[in-house]
């Protein structure tokens, strides 16, 4: 935002600061909850609140006992295999038919685009309780529920929308002469697409990738229904730990997963970057 | 045509057309043969269907009815990835996420050429069009120009008989097309190459190519050699297209020895050859190129019908002098004479008297 011109009138002064002031208050709204949960985690007593030793800045009042509790309990450890274990399947699957989706649906003479990407988009916009006890039925009848293979897909089905939605918008900008060019040159459809389409695209792929995994990592719904107690994840020890224990462990947990985006968005933020820099992108 | 090449029907369409919605043909039964060698302009308004002819070419889209032969062989069943045809884009198309070098290189690697022999066709490719040094740059930073030499060369690196050219200097200014128009068919005729090229610009199509195919409404209007096309126009579609043209409406009077006598519907008479018209009382267009209109006496044929002109405008270009009369009731008749040392400048307000001689000027279809 520039700096406020010399010439501007007394609503404008009032406008240009009220604007910061509600943009602050909307980051707080956000973040605050979030932020609260980091110094909670380090919290030497089993407490949820702020203890006086550490508003006192006493290092008494700090510990890794939480953080302990997660790497040696096998219950976290175990949850955070299964965690590890779900997520890249279910994001590998929604990133190879979310992909293939855009593509097909972003061809003018396909039939019906519109109603079938509306499908496709569906579990992003049904409520999750919905989408989770109609699998929890369409699984139990065909022998899924309760299984690893089922808990993937149902998790695949919820990361499709947001790679079709990403691919997609990065397929507007495609510039469709390039797979004639390749035709042109010699190159069959399957070359054209991975040496021409997909390198364009890839940006859009990533980031779709990224909201998959994301979703299938902090999922708690759908795996409550789907899944059985050999497929417990994070999310629903943490859901269990909080109803059932009560123990500031899930805060550190919670610390490490906050951790974990941060750091998978800003990596492929800065793959992004990269990779449109190196292909030179014009603002054509 | 150069005198090497002869029309052996290297690309042949028969009897083509294209409808696209099943209705509406966009190319109406197209009958066109493409000699080894040649360069052949597909020259039209927007909608003539003469990008659509091209793209059926490449194979991007299908004939809906007829044959389309390269080589003696029909390629209508034949995708566009194994017909080996080069071809410019009119945007160039040229891949952002590689270099210039690698660019070329895609369809040698897709052959399945070996690395040392790509490596040696790139840099010559890229030579050919003075781009040696650009090899490591990325599209992106090269010029608009450069980008245009770069997609040239993609197109005949990998060594077709036939290149495919869609308006591919349409985004260069001035200058820089007719320096490009200049290289391209240099380049074209030494490497002995087949080219279609596709052009909406006249200029264009006339300095570059060996035939000229006028397209109108689908179909192929007048197909010559640049001369015919400009002084020897078969319709009035032609005439109009090509160049600049003053025409004047009338009837036949009479056709005699090969001359026809038109009587003018803004009064007057005039001598013209008769292309496509037959006999007395036909409605007529007779068209006559600014450059053959003469308002010297002692230069015309001492029977040659001459009207009354009133100069509107007299503009000094230069190497010539464009002067605007009155003739009949036309305000926009054009006259350039050369700008010679015996020229008289006329002045605005004066009354002169035109002429030409009669094979200059073409009564055509009304």
């Amino acid at each position: 935002m520039s700096a406020l011109p010399p010439y501007a009138t007394t609503p404008q002064r009032v406008w240009y600061y009220s604007f910061r002031v509600i943009c602050g208050l909307i980051f707080f709204f956000l973040i605050a909850p979030i932020v609260v949960i980091i110094p909670l985690s380090f919290n030497a007593e089993d407490f949820f609140t702020f203890t006086p030793e550490m508003l006192a800045f006493d290092p008494e009042g700090y510990s890794l006992k939480h953080y302990q509790d997660f790497f040696s309990n096998s219950d976290w450890q175990n949850a955070l295999y299964n965690s590890v274990r779900i997520a890249p399947l279910a994001t590998l699957l929604s990133v190879s038919f979310g992909t293939l989706a855009a593509i097909g649906l972003s061809q003018d003479h396909v039939p019906f685009r519109r109603a079938i990407m509306a499908i496709l988009i569906s579990p992003m916009i049904v409520p999750l309780i919905i989408s989770a006890a109609g699998m929890y039925f369409f699984y139990s009848r065909i022998g899924l529920q309760g299984t690893y293979i089922g808990v993937v897909l149902a998790h695949a089905a919820l990361g499709i929308p947001f790679v079709i939605i990403t691919v997609t918008a990065t397929l507007v900008g495609f510039d469709r002469s390039l797979t004639r060019a390749a035709a042109n040159m010699g190159a069959n459809p399957v070359t054209t697409f991975f040496k021409v389409q997909m390198p364009l695209i890839l940006p859009g792929v990533i980031s779709g990738g990224l909201f998959a995994f994301i979703t299938s990592f902090d999922e708690v719904v759908v795996v409550l229904f789907v899944g059985s107690s050999g497929q417990k994840t994070l999310p629903w020890q943490m859901f269990t730990g909080l109803r059932e224990q009560i123990s500031p462990t899930i805060l550190a947990v919670a610390t490490i997963l906050v951790g974990i985006s941060i750091l998978l968005l800003a990596t492929v933020e800065l793959l992004r970057r990269r990779s449109e820099r190196l292909r030179g992108m014009s603002p054509t | 045509m150069t005198d090497s090449a002869k029309d052996d029907g290297f690309v042949v369409f028969d009897h083509v057309q294209k409808s696209y919605d099943g209705e509406i043909l966009v190319v109406k039964d197209l009958n066109l043969s493409i000699g080894r060698g040649e360069f052949l302009t597909m020259l039209g308004p927007s909608g003539s269907g003469k990008t659509t002819c091209l793209m059926m070419l490449a194979g991007f889209e299908t004939a809906t009815h007829g044959d389309i032969r390269l080589g003696g062989k029909p390629i209508n069943n034949i995708p566009p990835h194994k017909r080996g045809i080069g071809m410019v884009f009119q945007n160039y198309a040229l891949f952002p996420h590689m270099t210039i070098a690698e660019n070329l290189s895609f369809p040698l690697e897709v052959r399945k050429i070996g690395k040392s022999d790509r490596e040696a066709k790139v840099k010559r490719a890229l030579d050919m069009v003075e781009m040696g040094d650009f090899g490591g740059r990325r599209p992106a930073q090269l010029s608009g120009g450069q980008q245009q030499r770069v997609a040239l060369a993609r197109a005949l690196v990998f060594e077709p008989e036939l290149v495919l050219m869609d308006e591919p200097l349409g985004a260069l200014d001035k200058q820089l097309r007719e320096k490009m128009q200049f290289e391209i068919t240099h380049l074209a005729h030494s490497l002995g190459i087949t080219v279609v090229y596709v052009t909406h610009d006249q200029t264009e199509a006339l300095t570059m190519s060996d035939r000229v195919a006028v397209f109108d409404d689908g179909r192929i209007q007048q197909i010559a050699p640049p001369d015919q096309l400009y002084e020897a126009p078969e319709n009035s579609f032609v005439a109009q297209f090509i160049g600049e043209n003053n025409t004047m409406e009338g009837t036949i009077e009479e056709i005699k020895n090969g001359v026809a006598l038109v009587k003018l519907d803004s009064g007057g008479m005039i001598d013209a050859k008769p292309i496509n018209v037959s006999k007395a009382g036909e409605r007529t267009r007779v068209s006559i190129r600014p450059e053959r209109v003469e308002y010297n006496r002692d230069r015309l044929s001492p029977d040659a019908h001459t009207l009354k002109a009133e100069v509107l405008e007299f503009i000094y270009m230069g190497d010539i002098f464009r002067t605007r009369l009155r003739v009949g009731g036309n305000d926009e008749f054009i006259v350039k004479t050369r700008n010679a040392p015996d020229q008289r400048r006329l002045t605005p307000g004066e009354t002169i008297e035109i002429g030409w001689m009669p094979d200059d000027c073409r009564a055509l279809d009304a």
